[in-house]
């Protein structure tokens, strides 16, 4: 078949005037009505624990809290960031300028999540984090106008480093990926490791980006005689480590201080039984949870929510019943107040039960150590987790005068 | 005018009125990304349309700019101006010690030359303390142009951006229809040509090439002060084959060209956001369209089909 240039023209223009004609349509109602945005990770290697699921958790706080029935209305924008962080706030600007949004939520990649928390804060804006791990958000980069709300690099290394020291995991060795975050991840867990009377024997930096062969820090690692391999590094580094640790048969207990749950489900039991790792939420923890993740699962078919997802399932929720109790009108105007509304209420949700939010913007909730079953200890899909430790609320995050907050010091 | 013929000084014209008046229309912030994309691919363009030298690090350039405008924004509180400038300085020392290196080579050598240079300055960047590292650096303040006019309102950094492109785009087409620019495009028709007829090739592209990386830096200093943000996306290798799409999709060695292109690529980043995973999927599509039926991109196919050169 021969393709004329007029026919592809043609075709491509009337595509392209399909796709930005609903983009025009409808405006102006007279009903108050709020706003949020979803940003998030759709297409790169966050899409699978925030992405659309995390879109659909959004959908699923606005429908359970029932907010037709409230005399207000929520509009729900969504889009992916592409982990660029000037595309990132862009879209956030834009966001906040012409259509009015009132709140961002999610917002995974810490590049794209510290720039977005200037915007919201320029801005007077609600923003609420789920997805990113840098614990500077609620440090020297926090400001009134952001809470981070699931999850930090600080929580991940404490859970990980002490907790499993007090569960026999005493002598660690670390790979660890040659930059800053890599190096930060290694230099705190080691800090919590030590703290609890654990050793650490040694530990290999290796070129990041770039290495895909982790043998021979792997092998390394077997002969340092530690028991626990901590793996200070994300995303495919963490995954191509677990193969190959598994391809060698390295015996020793991995311990991965960014994994989520996503992770482990593509891995397969097989290949991660026995990896500890962190999360302060797990679909299989209790009744509560339990009930929210199948509520979830009808939506989202066949997954189960991450602890991304259900951090902005619970945010929502919580920034609902915080603007309902103020009025709709005054949470639309003044971001802050309502951030320090949101602060002064206790939070309670299936996600994480009761917990509160710190005035340096860090929502507080206990942290869970966790191991990946064994295949024969799985009793279905998606059974992939036995509590091993868990971490306090109060303690499970950096306290508040160590931060470097400008809001802690009032 | 500085060489334009009458199309292109009516095309021109009309590419000055947008700029007028689309802030009005469409969102300022969204423009000043698609202005320092364009003045980007307008330097970019230099080199693969003028010179036929295909540069596959662009990105070092345009990142290094960005990074040091914001540090020095940042540490220093400079004068806007002055960070700007800053930025195009360090493209253009980075662009004349890689390009030292990497102009004694063309064609496929010549793009992998550029490219692991380019990854080295991106592992630098990646490294090295100032640049933040994953974060990049934040919080970078718009500052003040000349002392006295605050650039934190958007509309008001719109002229400034909107300024410097167009001060970017004259430069480039003044630079091409110079004698100097004559000489590049012999040198891409025939180099053994040009060299017997006594000019020290060589140079010329060394030349060449520092001056887009100048022009690269100035885009990505500008970009580092409309975002307050300078980060490692920008120093990255999919920058350097997004630069490359844009101008090919624009049209290669046209003056409109990457202007165009720049308008089509970040406008399809930015509107097709809400559908996910569709804007890579669309860029590719397009791409693909272009690459197979419009091999001249749009403004080359524009210009073809009116008989006059943009």
């Amino acid at each position: 078949m021969k393709i004329s240039r007029r026919a592809v023209t043609l075709g491509s223009l009337a595509s392209a005037a399909a796709t930005i004609a609903p983009m025009a349509s409808g405006r102006a109602q007279a009903v108050p009505t709020l706003k949020i945005g979803c940003l998030t990770d759709m297409s790169g290697p966050y899409k699978d624990l925030a992405g659309p699921g995390a879109v659909a958790a959004v959908h699923q706080a606005l429908e359970e809290y029932g907010v037709s029935s409230k005399g207000f209305k929520v509009e729900v924008l969504a889009a992916d960031h592409l982990n660029k962080p000037d595309v990132g706030t862009t879209i956030a600007r834009e966001w906040f300028d012409r259509d009015g949004v009132d709140l961002i939520v999610e917002v995974a990649n810490s590049g794209v999540a510290l720039a977005v928390a200037n915007v919201a804060k320029e801005k007077n804006k609600v923003y609420l984090n789920s997805g990113a791990a840098t614990s500077d958000l609620t440090g020297t980069g926090c400001n009134a106008n952001t809470i981070h709300w699931v999850y930090d690099t600080y929580m991940l290394a404490q859970s990980t480093g002490a907790a499993m020291v007090k569960a026999g995991g005493d002598s660690w060795f670390f790979i660890t990926a040659d930059y800053a975050f890599g190096k930060a991840l290694q230099r705190d867990t080691t800090e919590f490791v030590t703290g609890a009377g654990g050793k650490v024997l040694g530990g290999v930096a290796y070129a990041f980006p770039g290495t895909t062969d982790f043998s021979s820090y792997l092998i390394q690692a077997q002969a340092s005689g530690a028991k626990v391999i901590g793996m200070a590094n994300a995303g495919t580094d963490t995954i191509n480590t677990i193969k190959q640790a598994k391809e060698f048969g390295i015996k020793m207990q991995l311990a991965g201080l960014l994994l989520f749950l996503s992770d482990i489900h593509s891995l397969g039991l097989d290949v991660a039984q026995g990896i500890v790792l962190t999360d302060s939420f797990y679909w299989d923890m209790n009744d509560r949870t339990r009930a929210f993740s199948d509520r979830f699962t009808a939506k989202v078919k066949g997954v189960r929510p991450t602890m991304v997802q259900a951090g902005v399932y619970s945010s929502t929720l919580h920034y609902l019943k915080a603007a309902s109790a103020m009025g709709i009108e005054q949470a639309k105007k003044d971001g802050a107040a309502t951030v320090a509304r949101l602060k002064a209420m206790p939070t309670d949700d299936d996600c994480f039960g009761k917990g509160s939010i710190r005035v340096d913007g860090r929502k507080i909730h206990p942290s869970y150590l966790w191991e990946v079953k064994k295949p024969s200890e799985s009793k279905g899909p998606w059974d992939y987790y036995k509590p091993v430790a868990s971490t306090p609320a109060d303690q499970a995050f950096r306290p508040l005068d160590k931060g470097g907050c400008s809001l802690a010091k009032v | 005018m500085f060489g334009f013929s009458r199309a292109q000084a009516i095309a021109f014209l009309a590419m000055v009125v947008l700029i007028a008046v689309c802030p009005f229309v469409l969102y300022p912030v969204f423009l000043m990304r698609v202005l320092c994309a364009a003045l980007f691919a307008c330097a970019f363009n230099l080199m693969i349309g003028y010179v036929g030298l295909l540069s596959f690090g662009h990105a070092a350039f345009f990142g290094m700019g960005s990074y040091v405008a914001a540090w020095t924004m940042k540490t220093w509180h400079v004068d806007a101006s002055i960070a700007i400038i800053f930025g195009g300085l360090t493209g253009a020392a980075l662009g004349l010690v890689l390009g030292y290196l990497a102009i004694r080579r063309s064609g496929i050598y010549f793009a992998m030359i550029t490219l692991a240079l380019a990854q080295m300055v991106y592992f630098f960047c990646l490294e090295a303390p100032f640049t933040g590292g994953e974060d990049g650096i934040q919080q970078v303040p718009r500052g003040h142009l000349f002392g006295f006019i605050d650039l934190s309102n958007d509309m008001t950094m719109y002229w400034v951006v909107a300024a410097v492109f167009i001060g970017g785009f004259l430069l480039v087409h003044r630079i091409i229809h110079s004698p100097f620019g004559q000489v590049l495009k012999g040198i891409r028709e025939n180099e053994p040509r040009a060299t017997s007829l006594g000019y020290r090739t060589d140079d010329y592209k060394l030349i060449a090439f520092v001056l887009s990386c100048m022009i690269s830096g100035v885009a990505g200093g500008t970009k580092a002060l409309v975002f307050g943000i300078a980060t490692l996306t920008d120093v990255h290798y999919s920058t350097s084959g997004e630069v490359v799409l844009t101008t090919l999709l624009g049209g290669l060695g046209t003056v409109f060209g990457p202007a165009m292109g720049a308008l089509v690529v970040t406008s399809m980043e930015n509107y097709l956001a809400q559908f996910g995973a569709w804007v890579t999927v669309t860029q590719g599509a397009i791409f693909m369209i272009c690459v197979l039926a419009f091999r001249r991109g749009i403004i080359g196919e524009l210009g073809a089909f009116l008989k006059i050169s943009l």
